[in-house]
């Protein structure tokens, strides 16, 4: 269960996240879409703290963070219980893709090298990059690079897992890969908060969509009633943009 | 002009190849100090604690802004009139703490601009698993910042073995002391500083080849 009360975020004088509320259930799927610049991305930066929010709290499982006082203990904690996946993969350049998902494990979580090895051989497997164990991320694909930041992802098994755009970088050609592998994970019921601008995914993956708009949700439901019957203007606008 | 002696410059060889290995071991030594120290002082200028920011910044600015001889000379003959522990200290010791602090100084820059240098993404990549800041330096920034600065610090390590010939000042007999020693016998200058340049431009000369396989090495993650 993910509570989040009031968070909000200043860049200078500029609000940028304006006292959102937000509840996310268990192996929920959520997707936030909205116009350029109207904090999508600084929400999900705020939910791991890569972003530091200026008030509201945070609850993602046993972890409660109050935003306004939170010390390094919290960041840390918060961090862990959340996994990122970013829109320019952000793979560790000095690492293998196995050594990036193992990672995690071995540093933060204090695995064993041979558990974490064997954990990350088994979620190379599932993103279909088991012949790419031992590659760095610059011999990569952008599409084989986001699954591998996915895997990395994945395999920390975070009470949430955050995407920003993950398929924005990509050529049109790797598009598919990452989505489908995103729909594997969602087959789970892992539960995640997605930016995207691809809105049939949207549709077809999202419990919940979010409709952002200056800082703000503006407007939420299931896809099916809030992409044919939205009822604010601003959403109103912003799909007949997106087509 | 006269005729080089080269029968003298032959027999000079052995002699002053003797002494490479006190060079080069005051050099290695001092390379190891002088790399730790500069991490250390360049992580600090990154992340900037407060109330030691101030005092790197004196360090560094002070170690690049005076002469090497100096500082040599500071340790070696002023230090222990004032810090009486340090009477015992022998040449060999002063030369490695001068060249270990002062090429410091010029490495914590080139660490630093380094640091600066690894993209933004990896920082937030590390952050955003949970790592804490001396994870996240240890693993994933100091490394490929390493990748970057590596051309740079290599050229401060040929610079420091050329350093060390200036420990002949302390009374350390190492190439340039001993030459300088052959010299004055023979009354051949011309002939014994050919020889120790030619010594010092080889042993240069290699590292430079070392210097291509390091760099192949470190770059080995990110060749396509
Ligand atoms: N580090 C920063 N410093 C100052 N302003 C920032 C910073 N990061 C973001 N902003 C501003 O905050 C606002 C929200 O940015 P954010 O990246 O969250 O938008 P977004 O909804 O993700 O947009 P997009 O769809 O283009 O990714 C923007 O106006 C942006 O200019
Ligand atoms: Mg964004």
């Amino acid at each position: 269960m993910i509570r989040v009360r009031g968070l909000t975020k200043r860049f200078g004088t500029t609000t940028v996240l304006d006292d959102i509320d937000l509840d996310i259930a268990d192996g929920e799927r959520v997707v936030v879409i909205g116009p350029s610049g109207t904090g999508k991305s600084t929400l999900l930066r705020c939910l791991n703290f890569l972003d530091r929010p200026e008030a509201g709290r945070i609850e993602i499982g046993s972890v409660s963070v109050d935003a306004a006082r939170a010390g390094r203990r919290d960041i840390l904690a918060l961090r862990r219980a959340t996994s990122f996946v970013f829109q320019n993969y952000a793979l560790f350049a000095n690492r293998t893709a196995k050594e990036n998902i193992m990672e995690a494990l071995v540093t933060v979580q204090g695995r064993s090298k041979a558990e974490a090895e064997a954990r990350a051989m088994e979620v190379l497997g599932e993103t279909g990059l088991a012949d790419k164990a031992d590659s760095y991320p610059a011999a990569l694909s952008g599409g084989q690079q986001q699954r591998v930041g996915i895997g990395r992802a994945m395999a920390i098994g975070a009470e949430l897992m955050l995407f920003d755009e993950p398929t924005s970088a990509l050529d049109p050609e790797w598009v598919g890969e990452v989505l489908d592998l995103m729909r594997r994970v969602a087959e789970r019921r892992q539960t995640m908060l997605i930016v995207t601008h691809e809105m049939s995914f949207a549709r077809e993956i999202a419990d919940r969509i979010l409709f952002m708009d200056g800082g703000r949700i503006v407007e939420q439901g299931p896809p099916a009633d809030l992409l044919s019957s939205p009822r604010d203007e601003r959403l109103q606008r912003f799909l007949r943009r997106v087509g | 002009m006269r005729a080089l002696d080269l029968d003298y410059m032959l027999g000079l060889v052995p002699v002053i190849l003797g002494y490479v290995p006190l060079t080069l071991f005051m050099a290695a030594v001092a390379m190891v100090c002088a790399l730790i120290l500069a991490s250390l002082l360049a992580v600090e200028r990154v992340v900037r604690v407060p109330g030691l920011d101030w005092l790197v910044i004196l360090f560094i600015s002070f170690f690049r802004g005076t002469p090497l001889l100096v500082q040599l000379f500071l340790f070696y003959y002023g230090l222990p009139q004032v810090v009486s522990v340090l009477t015992q200290i022998n040449g060999v010791t002063a030369a490695i703490m001068g060249l270990t602090l002062h090429f410091a100084a010029y490495m914590a820059e080139a660490i630093r601009a380094a640091i600066t240098g690894v993209d933004r993404s990896q920082w937030e990549a590390a952050q955003s698993i949970g790592m804490t800041q001396g994870q996240m330096m240890r693993r994933i920034v100091l490394p490929q910042a390493a990748r970057i600065a590596a051309p740079t610090l290599v050229n401060y390590f040929i610079d420091m073995i050329k350093g060390t010939s200036l420990a002949f000042t302390l009374g350390v007999t190492e190439m340039m002391g001993a030459t300088q020693k052959e010299a004055s016998g023979s009354f051949l200058y011309f002939e014994a500083f050919l020889v120790v340049a030619v010594i010092y431009w080889i042993i240069v000369e290699v590292l430079s080849q070392g210097q291509k396989q390091l760099e192949t090495r470190l770059g080995r993650a990110f060749a396509r």
